[in-house]
């Protein structure tokens, strides 16, 4: 789950991270009231859920109220990354003497929550990452012991120097891992995380990711989901049992395992087709959820021809048979729908989908042709 | 021959009276799987087909000598079970459970580390060593007794492959599930270990997926210590960025973790990569032929 820049602000100032003042704006006017307000230089932030806000425009300083108008006329209603701009964040601006990139992540080979740290700040840290991976220190942080003042200390210790200002990085740091742990993020990031003239340091933009398995133990940072259409819709496949991606191709594809899904997604598109949706309808054979995932799957107006994959190892296949026949009655189309049933009563499923009249196969590669050579009918 | 787990197993399977955990406890029995005991808190001297429930898995380990866990509980308490596993001195634990918060598996990890406790899993099929013991949820009539070392991240995906190779007379020694979560026990590197070790293994397959770097570890060990031949399979190359794809380490962060460098990385160390899975035991024959 990700949230807004100032979203992750609001948490990094109630775990106490200096944050400078902002305001969320949704109108020109809002702007306007809030660079009043703040009365002093601003930059106006294009609050949305992609990455190179910088680049595509949606980050401009306002050194002034009438810039500061100008800054909010341009960037609200701008397009990023195809996601509209519908607020955005108008900030005191900070003098900026030194730029900074900390942030934290999992990482899967040291099996702990790792600290990402360099003087490279204000950049893209993946570049860093290829470019000079020498000038980011890698930290893995012990669960047992959590992040400790020493070893906060001596890493900021390498960026800055000064003791003084160090001593405030580290405390930053040690706040920063302990919001991470505690929501149960997957990523916090100050990029970047400044030095001003006057030796203070601040946090001034901010992310942070969510781990998806622990949404049931947050309530508050659930709260602050705002998924945009897309991901409306493969939430809601979610609370049917299913897992949806859809993506822009016309072949649907319904299959029982996430790895087995890939890789249908992947053989449609070798073999010269392209897959309208990644769908997995997991271990159950409950008729319920084939009707959900033949709604989902049918509601894409691009669908042309439908694959159904299932292996059934617990997964019976007579169950899917049987769900699917269910679901043909109550469902009217016209795409034509190719099954494959292997593994578990798969002959048994056969029979059944036999007085349908529809094309029925034991391979997945079949079905995959088979389905390429429909959907261009 | 064969890794992790075979006829000497005594399984505890904890969450025993789940539903999952009934069903499934009947199916490896059916199987041959040594089960010994079942852990169910509260439910002490009931028994679930034919198999004594105990309180805790220190209870059980106590009166059978349970040397295996396999753990179908639900995911807010999985971390907790498996825990309580290692702590009770079970060698190896198998964690079924799916939807797992990886801040608990991050955790667990020094404990077990601590304790010597291998884990495999968790949101993982489990293992199976064909004709001795099933330690999960695969299903058994397609696997085989025979000469190939099996890995893979995937659940279904892996039938659809072993299949194949059973039909292609290609048995195996012992097949692993590792799970679909970024943060888990035994990954690629830890297996194909053993399976180097193993007298009776003479190749292995194994199923990648994106997301992290557990395949590009593999390739790294695979061209530096393996003798003996890996065929591998990818899945996930039509996955778009920053999507999870249904599994929880399934996801392409910041342009790393795409099945093309996978790929790559396999191929540099020689290790021929199925362009669909039926294409793996043909790869397979080449590969075993190429040694004689």
């Amino acid at each position: 789950m990700k949230i807004h820049e100032y979203q992750a602000r609001q948490i990094f100032r109630s775990y106490g991270i200096p944050v400078p003042d902002d305001v969320l704006c949704y109108t020109v006017s809002e702007v306007e009231n809030a660079a009043r307000e703040l009365n002093c230089m601003t930059v106006v932030k294009a609050q949305v859920l992609a990455g190179g806000r910088g680049k595509a425009g949606g980050v401009k300083l306002a050194r002034n109220v009438e810039e500061a108008i100008n800054a909010g006329k341009q960037i609200l209603g701008m397009n990023i990354k195809g996601l509209t701009v519908e607020k955005v964040l108008v900030t005191k601006a900070a003098d900026i003497e030194k730029e900074f990139y900390v942030g934290f992540v999992n990482d899967r080979n040291s099996k702990c929550v790792t600290l990402m740290a360099s003087a490279e700040g204000g950049v893209e840290i993946e570049e860093v990452a290829k470019t000079n991976p020498e000038k980011i220190i890698k930290y893995p942080v012990n669960p047992l012991t959590g992040l400790l003042d020493y070893q906060a200390r001596n890493i900021a210790l390498k960026l800055f120097g000064d003791i003084k200002q160090a001593q405030k990085a580290a405390s930053i740091l040690t706040k920063l891992y302990k919001l991470y742990v505690e929501t149960d993020a997957t990523l916090a990031e100050i990029n970047p995380l400044i030095l001003t003239p006057e030796g203070d340091v601040l946090a001034i933009d901010g992310k942070m990711n969510f781990d998806d398995n622990a949404l049931f133990r947050q309530p508050k940072v659930l709260a602050m989901r705002e998924p945009d259409e897309e991901e409306l819709q493969e939430i809601a496949a979610h609370e049917k049992g299913l897992s949806y991606i859809k993506l822009d191709g016309n072949i649907g594809c319904m299959v029982n395992g996430a790895g087995l899904a890939m890789a249908t997604m992947d053989m449609i598109k070798l073999y010269g087709g392209s897959p309208a949706n990644f769908l997995d309808i997991g271990g159950s054979s409950n008729p319920q959820k084939v009707i959900d995932a033949m709604n989902i799957l049918l509601g894409d107006k691009n669908v042309k021809a439908v694959m159904i994959n299932i292996f059934g190892g617990i997964t019976r296949c007579d169950d899917v048979a049987r769900g699917l026949l269910k679901a043909l009655e109550i469902i009217m189309t016209d795409v034509p729908i190719v099954v494959r049933l292997s593994g578990t009563n798969a002959a048994e499923g056969l029979a059944i989908l036999k007085e349908t009249g529809l094309p029925t196969v034991s391979s997945m590669s079949e079905a995959a042709k088979k389905a390429i050579e429909l959907s261009k009918r | 021959m064969s890794i992790l787990v075979n006829n000497d197993t005594k399984l505890v399977v904890q969450g025993i009276t789940g539903r999952d955990g009934k069903f499934h406890t009947g199916r490896m029995k059916e199987y041959g799987t040594n089960i010994v005991a079942g852990v169910s808190p509260g439910k002490e001297g009931e028994s679930v087909e034919g198999v004594p429930v105990f309180n805790s898995v220190e209870n059980a380990v106590k009166a059978t000598g349970a040397n295996t866990s396999i753990i179908f509980v639900p995911a807010a308490f999985a971390a907790d079970a498996i825990l309580e596993a290692s702590e009770a001195g079970i060698k190896l634990v198998v964690a079924i459970s799916e939807g797992v918060p990886v801040q608990d598996m991050i955790r667990i990890t020094p404990i077990l580390k601590q304790n010597g406790t291998l884990l495999i899993g968790p949101n993982c099929p489990g293992l199976i060593t064909p004709g001795q013991a099933l330690i999960g949820i695969l299903p058994a009539m397609i696997f085989k007794e025979g000469p190939i070392g099996f890995i893979s991240r995937s659940g279904t995906l892996t039938y659809e492959v072993v299949n194949q190779l059973t039909l292609n007379d290609f048995g195996q020694t012992t097949c692993v599930g590792i799970g679909g979560d970024p943060v888990a026990g035994l990954y690629f590197i830890d297996l194909l270990e053993r399976f180097e070790n193993d007298p009776n293994t003479t190749a292995v397959v194994l199923i990648g997926e994106i997301g992290g770097d557990a395949e590009e570890q593999a390739a790294r060990y695979i061209a530096e210590k393996m003798t003996k031949p890996v065929v591998a399979f990818i899945a996930g190359q039509t996955a778009p960025p920053g999507k999870r794809m249904g599994h929880a380490g399934a996801i392409i962060s910041s342009g790393s973790g795409t099945a093309e460098e996978k790929i790559a990385a396999f191929n540099a160390a020689g290790v021929p990569v199925a362009k669909e899975p039926g294409e793996i035991p043909e790869l397979l024959r080449k590969k075993l032929a190429e040694r004689k």
